[in-house]
């Protein structure tokens, strides 16, 4: 690591004030960024943590009945307190990683960093969610903008993830054997308004919507109705762990097996 | 009723108490007065010619003490390497110069380049990022035969990338030839053994110390055998007699076969000590293992099996190309031959056999021993070959294996080796009862049910343990002993102190050798202490590798031990006013025979340190003993492995169900450190088999640098064994019987999962699958069933 300063507020404006700082950095909880500046790969000249401002961390139902989750809210909390509330986000959250991974990592952290292999992404573009940030509110649709990159401005701060709850959903991942990071992961939603099926893992555009799967499964909500479709491989990862043959095989199938632990 | 001490009892290992607490003390747990810090700055290309290396600015840099470069080595000598080849024409190996650090030409990623000493880890790290290296990067090489097809060479002055081409036996080839030609059917197969990370669980650290006062010197390091780089760093590199270099080696954790070798990052800190006359200390960061530990395996193959219209084996010719990497590791050209060809034989009675090797030089990191070291590489090769040719002439995998079994002893395979002795029918009928083959059909269909594929594997293995004869490995080309040694020192009030040659870095000696001396003096086990890893206290040892440890070092023990008993009854018999012939050590008490006379062994241990009542005239006072042991033969553990996996035909995940392992591993000690062995010995083959691949792109740019992309197994990837080592053949050449346990695992199980998934995909129909080379990760399986 190099050397750099460190700042923990406790609330949000003091935060957006920290993080004015020429190359200032937000820390969540670290699972990604640790490791980036131990291995020196990134040289941020003050890192502020936003794991101890109250008004970010933890889940409840809002009045609206969407389920709102803080920014600073690890995955294992996630996975407890969202069980009730929203199953099938609770279940992703308790696959993240291992159980230091998610007693540490957080919501907003995983999806300000956008990774393309990263679960929550995948959640949230299935389920529409709002990211409500520090000065305004983004819809999922709006919010990514392929790897590692997203609508976010330079110190703002993903304060709170607000969840429409589906009538049914459910997330299938198929991990990377090393990393068990989502070689493709498929969260299928079904709404009354219809049913939203989002991808990880697969594209080199990161998280994206399947279009004709949602078509497909809007009017007929099975595992049969997805079986027919194809996915192109153009544009997909090819790796050492999968072709893009694979990944697009496997969106198909993950895409099934989903809906049938949806059904 | 089993053992509740001694020889055969399951006795927990003392040594976790400490390790499980976080008290084990390891070498990055030592910080001497005065510390400095070491970081290397290493070449980020393969291959490129080092025009200079500008110091300047990182020298003046906060904290800096000195950067030293390959310019200041060129006074000491290069690595050394240990084992000399001797090609099939009879000239030895091309043997390149391995300076400690680059000069003139980097030649893998990783290569060290400066080494910088400062103040603190940090400064020592960031000096380390402003020295400037200039290098003309030069196309690399990475594929083998495109090395040897003039590719670019990695060391200029040899001329070639082949370091050497061996033929074994070379006077078969013509025969072999032969063979291969006239039978009624061959079986051939081509297959990769991919190159492994070791991934020890404690990074490689090394702390030099020098002492002006009395000129000696101190290197404390996570080696497998201090005596060894004693040896190596003091007499061919650094130029320090070895009675002025001690070399510390504490708690370890783990090896694998990666900290036997002498490496680079010792002889640097230990020089930079003795320049600065500073303790100087270097941890390797994880990623920095990655690029400097010696990789295991790595051997591309062609192999031909003939055999005859019922099946019998008649021939076995191969082809293999071994990857050496950068430079040559300690013994790294002894791994694709005395420990590989000279295992072709298997457990089978195959008259002629022809192994030809091609070591080459690539510009990727050296490759040397890793757990098995060899002896996977051939056992795979062989029950790959052997299941295909079960399943090409409609014979069932077991029966062609038991109809070509050896099944008399001493056995003398026609690749030089003597087996002592063995019982393979034995071990594979253990077998397929703890696999419980008999149900494999009723799971099968329970399997279908689900829509999952089922497979079964099966393959036996042999493997040389207890290395070795030092006069054999002499011939073959090695430039050291493979002796081991003890010496036992009972104190005044009867507590027992033995240090041996041998070294833990996980095996459990603490307690198993301590096991020994329990069962021969018959005194509790809390009463003998076993010391090893530091050459100020130990004698010459050559420490822990190849399975060698209980039937070499255990040996060296026994043979002290025996010393030990010898002595103490001639104080017995004087003081029981007997004759020595006629005493009787049982239970930590001498008797007379056929008497009630007796004397316990306290008071014999008291006599001979306090001998006012003792037979001065005739015995010296004391009672310590030191032994060597060189073993007359190798050992020759085998067994037979079961394997059962699910594969999910959608998507190629293949879930390893069950796995059986039956072992003969003649007598055995401590049975559950025995079952801990075979199951971490498992765990890295099945590894191997799915998950672990290390890949270089043509740049010779490691792509699985970290554990993002290094598929380690976890728990969660393995089944809970079955494992059983009742059949027993005692080894016939060593004092306890004892064969060797280590390597098996990872030695037998890689092909038992590559034959059950093979096995599953032709019982789900797809029978143009005959081999998936490893691992055999979801998207192979996938790509291999869509072919």
């Amino acid at each position: 690591m190099y050397a750099f300063d460190f700042e923990r507020p406790t609330t949000i404006a003091d935060a957006v004030k920290a993080l004015a700082a020429a190359d200032a950095q937000a820390l969540g909880g670290g699972q990604t960024l640790i490791p980036t500046l131990k291995q020196r790969l990134a040289q941020p000249s003050k890192l502020v943590s936003l794991t101890h401002i109250a008004e970010m961390r933890g889940v409840c139902r809002a009045d609206d009945g969407s389920v709102a989750i803080g920014g600073a809210t690890p995955h294992a909390v996630v996975a407890k307190e969202a069980a009730s509330l929203y199953p099938a986000l609770a279940k992703l959250a308790g696959q993240i990683g291992d159980p230091a991974v998610r007693s540490r990592g957080t919501i907003g952290g995983s999806l300000a960093n956008n990774d393309p292999s990263a679960c929550y992404p995948a959640a949230v573009l299935a389920s529409g969610a709002t990211i409500v940030t520090n000065s305004r509110r983004i819809a999922a649709d709006d919010f990514f903008r392929g790897m590692f990159a997203t609508a976010l401005n330079p110190g703002e701060i993903i304060v709170e993830v607000r969840f429409p709850v589906p009538e049914k959903a459910a997330y299938a991942k198929f991990p990377q054997p090393a990393s068990r990071f989502a070689l493709t992961g498929v969260f299928v939603a079904k709404f009354a308004s219809g049913v939203r099926v989002a991808v990880t893992g697969a594209s080199e555009g990161g998280v994206f919507r399947w279009k004709e799967a949602e078509q497909a499964l809007s009017s007929n909500f099975s595992a049969e109705a997805v079986r027919g479709l194809s996915v192109s491989p153009a544009g997909m990862i090819g790796d050492l762990h999968g072709t893009p043959e694979y990944r697009a095989h496997l969106v198909r199938v993950m895409t099934a097996r989903a809906v049938q632990a949806a059904a | 009723m089993p053992k509740d001490h001694g020889i055969g009892a399951s006795s927990k290992r003392r040594e976790d108490v400490r390790f499980l607490t976080g008290r084990g003390r390891y070498t990055d747990d030592i910080n001497l007065t005065g510390q400095a810090y070491a970081a290397f700055v290493r070449s980020q290309v393969a291959h490129g010619r080092l025009r200079g290396v500008d110091t300047s600015a990182a020298a003046a840099m906060p904290g800096v003490l000195h950067v030293f470069t390959g310019k200041d080595f060129e006074s000491v000598g290069g690595l050394p390497c240990g084992w000399q080849v001797t090609d099939r024409h009879g000239k030895p190996m091309l043997e390149p110069r391995h300076p400690v650090l680059a000069h003139g030409k980097v030649r893998h990623v990783g290569d060290p380049i400066a080494l910088v000493v400062a103040e603190t880890a940090e400064q020592a790290r960031d000096a380390a990022e402003a020295v400037v290296a200039e290098i003309e990067e030069l196309p690399a090489v990475i594929d083998m035969k495109a090395a040897v097809r003039g590719g670019p060479l990695v060391h200029d002055e040899l001329g070639s990338n082949l370091c050497y081409d061996w033929g074994f036996v070379e006077e078969n080839r013509e025969a072999v030839d032969q063979a291969i030609r006239n039978a009624h059917h061959v079986t051939t197969l081509e297959l990769v053994n991919q190159r492994l990370v070791p991934n020890a669980m404690e990074p490689r650290v090394a702390v030099g110390d020098y002492n002006p006062a009395t000129d000696e010197t101190t290197l404390y390091t996570t080696s497998q055998n201090p005596h060894v780089i004693r040896l190596l760093m003091g007499a061919f590199v650094l130029g320090i007699p070895e009675h002025k270099l001690r070399v510390v080696a504490p708690d370890v954790g783990g090896g694998f076969g990666s900290k036997i070798f002498h490496y680079a990052e010792e002889a640097a800190v230990t020089f930079a000590a003795r320049a600065l006359k500073r303790p100087v200390k270097w941890t390797a960061s994880r990623s920095e293992s990655f690029v400097t530990d010696a990789q295991g395996r790595d051997h591309v193959t062609k192999i031909e099996l003939a055999l005859d219209k019922d099946g019998h084996f008649l021939a076995i010719r191969t082809e293999t190309y071994a990857n050496m990497g950068a430079y040559l590791s300690t013994f790294a050209p002894s791994v694709p031959t005395w420990l590989h060809g000279t295992l072709m034989a298997g457990n089978y009675k195959t008259p002629l056999i022809y192994v030809n090797v091609k070591a080459v030089f690539t510009n990727t990191v050296p490759v040397d021993a890793y757990r098995g070291a060899g002896r996977p590489e051939a056992t795979f090769q062989l029950e790959r070959v052997i299941d295909k040719a079960a399943r090409e002439m409609g014979i069932d995998p077991v029966e062609i294996r038991r109809r070509n079994f050896i099944d008399s002893f001493p056995y003398q395979t026609p690749v030089a080796v003597q087996y002592d002795t063995g019982n393979y029918h034995a071990t594979m009928d253990k077998l397929l009862e703890i696999a419980d083959v008999a149900g494999f059909e009723k799971r099968l269909q329970e399997s279908k049910a689900r829509g999952m594929l089922r497979g079964l594997g099966i393959n036996c293995y042999i493997e040389a343990c207890g290395i070795a004869p030092s006069n054999l490995v002499g011939q073959l080309g090695a430039r050291a002993g493979l002796y081991e040694s003890a010496t036992v020192r009972v104190n005044a009030t009867g507590g027992i102190v033995v240090m041996t040659g041998s070294h833990s870095h996980g095996q459990g000696h603490e307690t198993s050798f301590a096991q020994v001396i329990s069962e021969m003096i018959g005194v509790p086990e809390s009463q003998v202490e076993i010391i090893h890893g530091d050459t100020a206290n130990t004698p010459m040892g050559m420490g822990t590798y190849g399975s060698r440890s209980i039937a070499v070092g255990g040996s060296a023990m026994v043979r002290a031990a025996n010393k030990i008993i010898a002595k103490a009854k001639k104080i017995a018999a004087h003081l029981l006013e007997a004759s020595d012939a006629d005493i009787e050590l049982k239970d930590g008490k001498f008797t007379v025979a056929g008497t009630d006379k007796s004397v316990d062994w306290g008071s014999v241990c008291l006599a001979a340190y306090v001998p006012h009542n003792y037979p001065l005239a005739d015995l010296e006072p004391g009672l310590e003993e030191t032994a060597f042991y060189d073993p007359s033969n190798f050992t020759f553990p085998a067994g037979a492995y079961a394997c059962e996996v699910e594969v999910d035909p959608e998507t190629g995940k293949v879930t390893v169900d069950r796995f059986a392992a039956a072992d003969d591993f003649g007598n055995i000690i401590n049975p559950m450190i025995v079952d801990g062995q075979v199951h971490g010995g498992l765990a890295q083959g099945i590894g191997q088999a799915l998950l672990e691949t290390t890949a270089y792109d043509e740049n010779g740019q490691l792509l699985t640098g970290s554990y993002m992309d290094y598929a380690m197994p976890r728990a969660d990837d393995l089944p809970f064994y079955r494992v059983d080592h009742s059949c027993k053949t005692p080894c016939t050449h060593n004092p306890l019987g004892v064969k060797g346990c280590g390597e098996a695992g990872a030695i037998g199980s890689p092909p038992a999962v590559v034959n059950a998934v093979i096995d599953a995909l032709h019982r789900g129909g797809m029978t143009h699958v005959t081999h998936i080379d490893m691992p055999l990760s979801p998207s192979r399986v996938w790509a291999a069933m869509q072919r």
